[in-house]
């Protein structure tokens, strides 16, 4: 008891308390119990700005412990400077390892993407969050938007989509494209591009979403059905730029279109760094 | 035949001051009930208590034969989206003023579960075409809309799923004297059409004389006389109602 303890003056284990920690692990609980559902929580000060991901990096915090290896991703770059100070943070405060390798993580903290290699059991993937209310668009009272989730009222979800294709003759929402899971609440999947909407359905990893500024935490548990809104006559399209990537060559991952000098020259590249590296390795 | 709507005893309080008190009426399929009466009289506060908007101190609203007073909310508002619709007096309660013309009157088919996009479209043109606004307006915003037009689309909004009872307040209140002629008449036509059952809260007794047939008049929360529209307008029996009358046939 007595004996000289170091490392305990500055902070707790990934820097929040415990009471903290806890606190938000009964939260995650519950999401998990109730997939799709928005539980609220009471988000603590991180040292950083919200837009950083101070929700994702609470449930990261209350997630993680020192045998874990953890990556950080933005847009799906291990090396952006949102991703590196995260990484960085939980180096300085929890001492884990960290990898840029999606298959050697058991913990994905990230921000507008799922990795596409495919994730497996007992990997964490946890989200950063924004927005998570998916029909805060449309109605932006909250007692009324918790209302409609109570009673399944989700046809405004519907509007939104309508309004898409009057204006653009096709679904033209790209990003945080509403899903419903399990056949029951609707759900912000977060600013990933629709893209990655499938891998939400019947992933074997667990997936944790946190919103700091909005104090909410969502979750989809191991192989949860999620399915994409559409109408019968206009299908969800998992849509991404038609052209291989220009450095590995694969057609089916999601591109970034990079300019590569100042007369307008342009490739397609993966968004993905770690997956292009590992094509680029086989 | 059975009443639609049967209205018993509702009485509405705010602190010590009385909304409305002792009101019980029955309102028959296809029938057009006006309720008039000067301002501070209880017609909104009635109302709001018979549409469920408001929750009555006592007395029963029994609709089809359940009582939505003691019905569980969410089958009260599943009423107020398929067999109810309701229509105010100002069109941006009433409408998603951040939607489209077509969204607004879809929005309701999509609330009971159409899910096709050109189905929708097609219903919202015609029912904008019924309302007369013109089809090349379905993509324009409320906000583009003069107030008759926003009041009109209001009601294709409401009437797009066919409900069987149309509650209104004032709906043509804030409008111009030649733009609610208008509005009457159209309201009049697809009254009459669609067979709809209908309460109206007005000022106004021209849109009772055109829209109810039977009418209900009120001071100080209380109903002071109600029977058959034409015989209270021409043989008022209570004092305040030869008041209304009189004041009304001297503008
Ligand atoms: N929310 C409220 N809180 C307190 N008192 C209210 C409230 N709403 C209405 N009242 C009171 O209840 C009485 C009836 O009001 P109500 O709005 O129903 O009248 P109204 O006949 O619709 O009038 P108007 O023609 O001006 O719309 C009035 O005395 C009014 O001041
Ligand atoms: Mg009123
Ligand atoms: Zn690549």
């Amino acid at each position: 008891m007595n004996a000289p303890q170091k490392n305990t003056t500055e902070y707790n284990f990934a820097y929040l308390d415990e009471d903290t920690k806890r606190m938000i692990r009964r939260a995650l609980l519950k999401a998990v119990a109730i997939p799709g559902y928005q539980v609220p929580f009471a988000s603590r000060e991180m040292p950083m700005p919200y837009g950083w991901g101070t929700g994702g990096v609470q449930v990261t915090a209350a997630c993680l412990t020192p045998d874990d290896v953890l990556k950080v991703i933005d847009q799906g770059a291990d090396d952006t400077t949102n991703a590196v100070s995260i990484r960085k943070f939980f180096q300085r405060t929890a001492d884990v390892d960290v990898t840029e390798r999606t298959a050697d993580a058991t913990i994905i903290q990230t921000r507008h993407r799922i990795p596409e290699a495919a994730l497996t059991e007992g990997q964490i993937l946890v989200f950063q969050v924004p927005i998570p209310e998916p029909l805060r668009f449309l109605e932006p009272r909250e007692t009324e938007t918790r209302k409609m989730h109570e009673l399944e009222e989700y046809g405004l979800m519907h509007v939104k989509l309508y309004e898409d294709i009057a204006k653009h003759g096709q679904i033209a929402t790209a990003y945080a494209y509403p899903v419903k899971v399990e056949g029951r609440y609707v759900m912000d999947p977060s600013p990933i591009p629709k893209f990655d909407n499938p891998k939400l359905s019947d992933n074997p990893a667990l997936m944790l979403f946190g919103a700091g500024r909005e104090q909410r935490i969502y979750a989809l548990p191991p192989h949860t059905k999620v399915a994409s809104l559409d109408f019968e006559d206009h299908p969800f399209e998992a849509s991404k730029a038609n052209h291989n990537c220009d450095i590995c060559g694969a057609g089916d991952t999601y591109l970034d279109e990079v300019i590569t000098d100042d007369r307008g020259s342009r490739m397609f590249v993966c968004s993905d760094t770690d997956h292009c590296r590992t094509r680029q390795e086989a | 035949m059975q009443p639609l709507l049967q209205v018993q005893n509702i009485r509405k309080t705010y602190g010590a001051r009385i909304g409305c008190t002792d009101v019980s009426f029955d309102l028959y399929p296809g029938e057009v009930m006006g309720i008039v009466g000067e301002s501070g009289s209880g017609k909104s506060t009635l109302l709001s208590c018979l549409a469920g908007h408001a929750q009555p101190d006592t007395g029963a609203v029994i609709f089809d034969g359940r009582d939505t007073v003691t019905m569980a909310e969410p089958e009260r508002r599943m009423l107020a989206r398929t067999d109810w619709a309701y229509v105010h007096q100002n069109p941006r309660d009433g409408l998603r003023m951040g939607v489209s013309a077509g969204g607004n009157v879809g929005e309701r088919l999509m609330a009971v579960g159409a899910r096709n996009y050109g189905t929708i479209r097609d219903t919202a043109t015609d029912w904008l075409g019924r309302v007369e606004i013109n089809a090349d307006r379905i993509d324009d915003r409320p906000s583009q809309f003069s107030g008759g037009m926003q009041q009109r689309l209001q009601i294709a909004r409401n009437l797009v799923t066919g409900p069987r009872l149309v509650f209104m307040d004032e709906p043509t209140g804030g409008l111009d004297v030649s733009v609610q002629a208008r509005l009457l008449d159209l309201l009049r036509g697809l009254v009459r059409r669609m067979g709809l059952s209908a309460i109206i809260v007005t000022h106004d007794l021209a849109v009772v004389r055109l829209l109810a047939d039977r009418l209900m008049v009120m001071k100080g929360g209380h109903v002071v006389e109600q029977g058959l529209t034409d015989q209270v307008l021409d043989d008022p029996q209570h004092a305040y109602t030869q008041l209304l009358v009189s004041s009304v046939l001297q503008v």
